[in-house]
């Protein structure tokens, strides 16, 4: 029993800090902001967290990359591609819970708008990552060439997540288009809540991460036992 | 050294392309099919939007066409050839300055195509010329590139359009922008935000490649 805290104490912290999180974040007193975004500011503790722990898992995968074209090692990659499914599944639900949002926001759940334009298309650039891995047969190649591709599509996230909304003038999302970002200007009450939100799902990222990539090794064991 | 490398590098996908005619000729001819399919569907066009927007996908489709071929038709036995005697940079920016030379000459033609038979609609040639140039060299970059990955797979033709498609869009979302301007009242020094940002994408889309090609390369 005390090895097993010992060794899994920050899975733990993660699953507190996500109940906390959610628990806290329906609770808490937000401040009265006029309008829409007033009535559902709560939204921040959960789609906004999701985007943060999409980049920590991306951001992830592009160092394991970059290590593995430094040294060839394919624990590196393994780890790569593991980062990559996860920050995918990170992706999706921020996708979800932005559309849920807008449904209620702007009356439809998606807008010609480059911020959401920016974040589809840079996920559409890890699942062609997915798919360049599987054209590939031999291990060794699929590693460096995948490798590769990760580099250019955490670039164009870049571009898409930080540059595009920039230039782009009257984008209807919250915190771009120019204005001023909603994480500045935020309540010092839901800084309480965002932030352990934020640590409690890259911790849980994390978690499932490792257990993909055990998944992984156990799948290639049966493949051929040696 | 590396430039001289990449002047006969360049010189030789020339005088090939000179010799075959085929990858120019197939291009030139897939465009101005696909000007004359939509000037038949369309019949005629009032709105500078649409116009906008066609002209756009037809270069997109026919850049992924055009540079393309550019991996793929050199054999396996001429590539460890190539191996042994330049070096993976000197590959990578010749063949994106043969491919800019190619997208150059082909988006003057489909703007020259497209002008005539779907109307006139730019009212400011410097700025759209501009733009048009700026497209050009920033799909024969990133477009080369992952020419060199999709070459490396087991379908590249497919992959070739899946991987595309993200990396070209920033460049595309901008070019359109700035065009849309060029066939309203929109003035090159208004525009220059745009232009430099196009060209900074591409610097990005250069610099990646110079770096990342020779790990692609070597097999």
């Amino acid at each position: 029993m005390n090895g097993f805290i010992k060794n899994n104490w920050w899975k733990l912290l993660g699953v507190a800090l996500i109940l906390y999180s959610i628990i806290a974040g329906f609770l808490i007193e937000v401040p009265s902001v006029t309008g829409n975004i007033g009535e559902s500011i709560r939204n921040l503790f959960f789609h906004v967290v999701m985007w943060f722990a999409m980049m920590v898992m991306f951001g992830t995968s592009l160092v394991r990359s970059l290590r593995y074209l430094s040294t060839f090692d394919i624990k590196h990659d393994l780890y790569a591609i593991q980062s990559v499914n996860v920050g995918l599944f990170f992706g999706v639900l921020g996708i979800i819970t932005g559309m849920e949002w807008a449904n209620y926001t702007w009356g439809t759940p998606w807008t010609n708008d480059p911020q959401l334009n920016g974040a589809a298309i840079s996920i559409l650039a890890y699942f062609a990552y997915l798919v360049l891995r599987r054209s590939i047969d031999e291990e060794n190649k699929r590693a460096r060439i995948a490798a590769v591709y990760n580099v250019f599509a955490f670039v164009m996230l870049i571009v898409f997540i930080g540059i595009l909304p920039k230039l782009a003038s009257g984008s209807l999302h919250p915190g771009a288009g120019g204005s001023e970002s909603t994480v500045n200007s935020l309540d010092f009450s839901m800084r309480l809540v965002f932030y352990p939100a934020i640590a409690g799902w890259i911790i849980i990222g994390y978690w499932l991460t490792g257990i993909r990539i055990k998944m992984a090794k156990i799948r290639q064991y049966l493949d051929n036992p040696e | 050294m590396l430039l001289s490398e990449i002047k006969f590098l360049v010189l030789k996908d020339i005088k090939l392309e000179f010799k075959q005619r085929y990858a120019i000729n197939g291009i030139l001819l897939y465009v101005v099919s696909t000007i004359f399919v939509s000037y038949l569907s369309f019949a005629q066009i009032i709105d500078p939007a649409t116009w906008n927007s066609l002209f756009w996908i037809i270069m997109l489709f026919a850049a992924v066409n055009a540079v393309s071929k550019s991996f793929v038709q050199e054999s396996t036995s001429r590539q460890l050839y190539y191996y042994t005697v330049t070096s993976p940079q000197a590959i990578i920016l010749s063949k994106m300055i043969y491919n800019f030379m190619l997208m150059g000459v082909l988006s003057l033609l489909c703007l020259l195509v497209f002008t005539a038979l779907m109307g006139e609609f730019v009212t400011n040639y410097p700025l759209f010329i501009s733009a048009l140039l700026l497209g050009s060299f920033g799909f024969a970059s990133s477009l080369t590139m992952i020419s060199a990955i999709a070459s490396r797979t087991n379908n590249n033709f497919a992959l070739m359009a899946i991987l595309s498609f993200p990396v070209v869009m920033p460049l595309l979302l901008i070019l359109m922008k700035v065009s849309s301007a060029a066939l309203s009242v929109g003035t090159l020094g208004g525009n220059m935000k745009y232009l430099a940002a196009l060209f900074m994408l591409n610097a990005i889309v250069i610099a990646m490649s110079y770096v990342l090609f020779p790990y692609l390369w070597r097999d």
